[in-house]
């Protein structure tokens, strides 16, 4: 099979896993693992940065932790590093040439028997996410296709993420959503709750409502909850009620 | 690709947040073959306010739904799904007695509810209504549903503006319901009922008096209806 067929293969698979139970970590695992046979390397890792800025290994191809270190050491130099700081791509270093820019990590990486390395950044609209990481053995840069190849790679690797957080992000709000159309419709309800069992307007209830939920740190869907349910007595409440 | 369309559409020239949500029910009358076009917010308690409508009877329809907590948006948002009732006059009657009898007297005779939802988590719905019978077609029921995602992007984008970590509902709201909701609860301490019941009675004294249910309640609120006899 030539490679355009298996990489039109690839996209298709990728693709075919951006559906609605998506795995972000079984996607990236994928994209990794395809990575490393598309481009011919001999091991790939993906790095996110979280929330705090730092970067953190997502997916990779190697599973020994002798290997695994590699990415951990990423944290303040190394190839992901730097291209997730400058958000380009970091493409052809040959390893025993590097000691010096990447002091920590290069010597753990040619212990592990790698010869080169290359970063791809994980970029949309000027923000760059994280970046894609290969190592091969022997010395070897990538040409012009493979790099087009491997950018390609990363950039499904950033709509998948993307994707990810949009259904995540949909979910948490439109649970606000619903919570603020239910907690507004619970208030108004105690309030008439209470207006009637305590004889005062509604406004005043309210106020009562408010003030007891400050003055017990609740919530005052809370509050109005217990005045509907009768487990908070509208005597407590309102003690002046005769 | 089309629901990035109309939300574009909608947004173009920057309105204001609270005229998103009238605009694009003005472009879904705009580019289907519906007479009038509804928006409504729900809750497990049902329609929790109208968020926009277009000029004629769709606000009407909005509201006696509310009132009769009976009709194709009601059972739209309970079960999830479309309601398609393209021959109201034909069909209603058996499904949603007070509803169909109201509508066809204001002039409608189909009715198509979308639901606007998250997973399983509802949000509202969209409600097409048109003046003549007849099927939607399957090129315009596509187009329908576009809208539908449009309408729900809307509602989370607009409640994205609230203030972080608040429950506050940020999605402008139109017909406030607020009043029939307090006297729901007036009404439960009078009659001694749970809540869905004190509003069943509120609406069922509405429709017996041929009133809005939102009349109802301020006369409940005001003290000249009250529902503690027996014969309520």
């Amino acid at each position: 099979m030539n490679r355009q067929t298996r990489l039109a293969q690839v996209f298709v698979e990728l693709a075919d896993t951006m559906v609605e139970e998506f795995d972000v970590i079984e996607f990236m695992l994928m994209l990794t693992e395809r990575s490393v046979e598309l481009l011919d390397a001999d091991a790939a890792g993906l790095m996110l940065a979280d929330e705090r800025g730092s970067l953190q290994l997502v997916a990779s191809t190697v599973e020994k932790m002798r290997l695994l270190e590699l990415f951990e050491l990423q944290v303040q130099e190394g190839p992901c590093y730097e291209c997730w700081t400058t958000g380009l791509p970091v493409t052809g270093v040959a390893l025993a040439e590097a000691v010096d820019r990447w002091p920590t990590f290069t010597p753990v990486a040619m212990a592990a028997g790698y010869s080169s390395t290359h970063a791809l950044p994980l970029r949309l609209r000027g923000r760059v996410f994280g970046a894609l990481n290969l190592f091969t053995d022997a010395e070897k840069p990538l040409d012009p296709d493979d790099l087009a190849l491997g950018q390609a790679m990363a950039d499904v690797a950033t709509i998948g993420l993307l994707h990810q957080r949009t259904l995540v992000e949909r979910t948490v709000l439109s649970e606000q959503l619903q919570t603020a159309l239910h907690s507004r419709v619970l208030i108004e309800q105690a309030k008439g709750v209470l207006s009637e069992r305590a004889g005062i307007d509604l406004g005043e209830a309210f106020d009562v409502m408010r003030r007891h939920a400050r003055g017990n740190r609740a919530a005052l869907t809370t509050v109005a909850q217990a005045v509907i349910d009768g487990t908070l007595d509208h005597r407590i409440l309102v003690p002046a009620t005769p | 690709m089309r629901t990035v369309e109309i939300l574009s559409q909608v947004a173009a020239d920057h309105p204001e947040p609270d005229e998103l949500c009238q605009r694009l029910v003005q472009a879904c009358v705009d580019a289907l073959p519906v007479t009038g076009v509804g928006m409504v917010l729900m809750t497990d308690f049902g329609p929790a306010g109208v968020v926009a409508a277009t000029d004629g009877p769709a606000a009407t329809m909005e509201e006696l739904q509310f009132t009769l907590g009976e009709g194709p948006c009601v059972e739209c948002s309970r079960t999830g799904r479309p309601v398609l009732q393209p021959d109201l006059a034909a069909s209603g009657p058996s499904r949603w007695p007070g509803f169909s009898a109201g509508a066809l007297e204001a002039g409608i005779r189909a009715v198509f509810a979308l639901p606007l939802r998250v997973g399983g988590i509802r949000l509202g719905v969209l409600d097409l209504y048109r003046d003549e019978p007849g099927d939607i077609g399957e090129k315009e029921l596509t187009e329908a549903l576009h809208f539908a995602d449009a309408a729900t992007s809307l509602l989370l984008h607009l409640q994205s503006l609230a203030p972080a970590g608040t429950d506050v509902l940020a999605v402008p709201v139109l017909e406030d319901r607020a009043e029939v909701h307090q006297a729901t609860g007036v009404v439960s301490v009078q009659a001694r009922v749970p809540l869905p019941h004190a509003l069943a009675l509120l609406r069922a004294r509405a429709y017996a008096a041929e009133r809005p249910v939102l009349e109802l309640a301020r006369a409940v609120l005001d003290g000249e209806l009250r529902f503690d006899g027996h014969d309520d």
